[in-house]
């Protein structure tokens, strides 16, 4: 059973609580698929078993040797990457979309496609189950292939290990890397919280989940920072047939035990924040969320 | 009579991580620079989850739709002959030469016109499809905010974000461009197009780690940048350590504060209420300004 936990807006404590999750008791599969900004290896520090290159597209690169400067290249450009320079054809690395269009047009030959390779997926063990996350390289196109990927090895590490529970901690926003995250999931947890932007951002990630056969639920995390908000969440949510499953108070023992590198179930799980995040496993877990 | 195109700055408010504050700084620092009447329009790049807006009273002034081409494949000239599905880098034409099926995954299409080159026997032409709009906003009459915002669904913000930034065409003196998060593709868009960025973390290891990733991505660019670190006293130093070792400028600690956080829940902008805060972020600025000049930096630069 894959479990995804998203938000639309950064910042509301998707990754907390997905570590929180996936230490509660059974064992489980933890995938990472903020692949733009991995972040909970940092908690769990877990072994590498398996590495893997993720080729992130290619970019065209000019041999100058052979580049007789007829720019027949730049015209197909659509991506405005390809300028002239002093009679120079020059590429620019970070417009280039990869579409080897120019390498294909160039009479001369003169352009090679070079894969972006420096991505990474790796796989391993924590001390709850098995772990999954995926490195995206700094500035790499997110199309959320490597979110696939970290995907597909989950699963496969699941039937491996006969470990049947899946984490899946998501991606902020709405575009690819989340709908490659949320794309057939079983359930889908939308963290929220108590302002004007995760009230936005939470209706936005709603409309994307709509487009999937998925109940999704919602938590509005750091609830008591704003009571009248947290309201207006919930009115919002009753009002449009959205399940709230629960709400967590903010508590600065969550970055405390971010630091000591442990979730906050493992920190203390007499908190009430802690007690929070298992009724709402429980609800999350045992509820029907098919349409 | 109209300034010169160099003389524009555009400063950039970014972090790796979501959530650290990016939006309060950048709809702050707009509104700051705004009371000090300097020439300021803030463009909302997260087209992802665009929420500037929010904190504002503006008019809608203009929309303008952002489109891509898509194929259109006509079945009675293609002879099935399969190139156009070899030029597709993008996997997005689906063909099954035998049965005569033909198909473009429009969702998987990123308009780069290799099918349409392709094709030898001009059975394919192209049509707009809708991939968001940028929208331009008014405070008191004048045009100020820019925003981008992709249709959910739509899989990439690149396209929309870039619509927007070319949309800024030096109509004021300064930019902040609020970026969107992380340190892929969007977030390089924005800072690539900007002269100078504000990374905004938090002093906890998530934020530093997401910290560290952006500076590897803006020093390969080779942006100058600056770091804001929002909820300070809510971590550990670690991150304070960073900047030193790295000698990155920490242009402002800002600290948490349970009431800011109340008032920006509640949609307010800090700076209209604390003169302090304002001042702060009024120094922020004063100070890359004075150290950074613009993308031209050819300008004598005052105090040096």
């Amino acid at each position: 059973m894959e479990i995804a936990v998203i938000s639309g807006k950064g910042g509301t404590g998707k990754s907390s609580i997905s570590a929180a999750f996936a230490t509660l008791n059974t064992e489980v599969i933890l995938a990472d698929c903020d692949v733009d900004a991995a972040n909970l290896y940092l908690l769990f520090n877990p072994s590498s078993e398996e590495e893997e290159i993720y080729t992130a597209g290619h970019k065209a690169v000019i041999d100058y040797s052979k580049c007789t400067s007829c720019q027949i290249c730049s015209d197909y450009c659509r991506f405005d990457a390809i300028s002239v320079q002093n009679d120079k054809v020059i590429i620019s690395e970070l417009s280039c979309d990869g579409c080897f269009l120019c390498s294909r047009v160039c009479p001369e030959n003169a352009i090679e496609m070079v894969p972006n390779n420096k991505s990474r997926m790796y796989s391993g063990s924590f001390r709850n189950g098995k772990m999954v996350y995926g490195r995206l390289a700094p500035g790499e196109e997110n199309s959320g292939k490597l979110v696939n990927m970290v995907r597909s090895r989950a699963k496969s590490v699941s039937e491996e290990t006969g470990i049947e529970i899946i984490i899946l901690d998501g991606p902020p926003g709405i575009g690819c890397p989340v709908i490659s995250t949320i794309t057939g999931v079983d359930k889908v947890v939308i963290v929220t919280e108590p302002t004007i932007s995760g009230l936005h951002d939470m209706q936005r990630a709603l409309e994307i989940v709509k487009k999937f056969a998925i109940i999704p639920s919602v938590i509005i995390n750091k609830a008591d920072l704003n009571t009248s908000m947290t309201d207006q969440i919930k009115k919002w949510c009753e009002e449009s047939g959205v399940k709230v499953n629960g709400e967590l108070p903010f508590d600065a023992k969550v970055v405390e035990a971010m630091i000591s590198g442990e979730s906050i179930i493992e920190h203390d799980p007499d908190l009430a924040i802690s007690k929070g995040i298992l009724k709402i496993w429980n609800k999350v877990f045992y509820q029907d969320n098919f349409q | 009579m109209n300034q010169p195109v160099s003389d524009m700055i555009k400063i950039a408010v970014a972090s790796g991580k979501g959530g650290t504050g990016k939006t309060f700084i950048s709809t702050n620092i707009f509104y700051t620079l705004l009371r000090y009447n300097y020439s300021t329009i803030l463009v909302d790049c997260d087209a992802e989850a665009p929420n500037a807006v929010a904190f504002f009273e503006t008019k809608e002034t203009s929309k303008n739709e952002v489109t891509q081409h898509v194929p259109v494949i006509n079945t009675e000239i293609c002879t099935f002959c399969g190139k156009c599905h070899e030029y597709c880098n993008y996997n997005a034409i689906f063909i099954l030469p035998p049965m005569k099926i033909i198909n473009v995954i429009e969702d998987l299409c990123h308009d780069c016109g290799a099918c349409s080159v392709a094709c030898k026997v001009g059975a394919i032409t192209e049509k707009p499809v809708s991939l968001g709009q940028v929208t331009t906003y008014s405070l008191k009459g004048v045009p100020s905010i820019i925003e981008a915002r992709i249709n959910v669904g739509v899989m990439s913000p690149v396209p929309v974000i870039k619509a927007a930034i070319k949309q800024i065409d030096n109509q004021s003196d300064i930019a902040i461009l609020d970026s969107p998060p992380g340190t892929s593709c969007p977030f390089v868009q924005t800072a690539a197009a900007s002269d100078y960025v504000v990374l905004v973390t938090e002093p906890t290891p998530f934020g530093l780690s997401d910290l560290k990733q952006s500076v590897e991505t803006l020093r390969t660019i080779k942006k100058p940048f600056g770091v804001i670190i929002n909820r300070a006293g809510l971590g550990n130093d670690r991150v304070f350590e960073y900047l030193t070792r790295e000698k990155i400028p920490l242009l402002l600690e800002i600290p948490f504060n349970k009431e800011i956080a109340v008032l920006y829940s509640n949609g307010k902008l800090i700076s209209e209420s604390n003169e302090i805060f304002s001042q702060q972020l009024f120094s922020v600025y004063k100070n890359i300004t004075d150290n950074h000049g613009n993308s031209s930096n050819q300008r004598q630069r005052g105090n040096r």
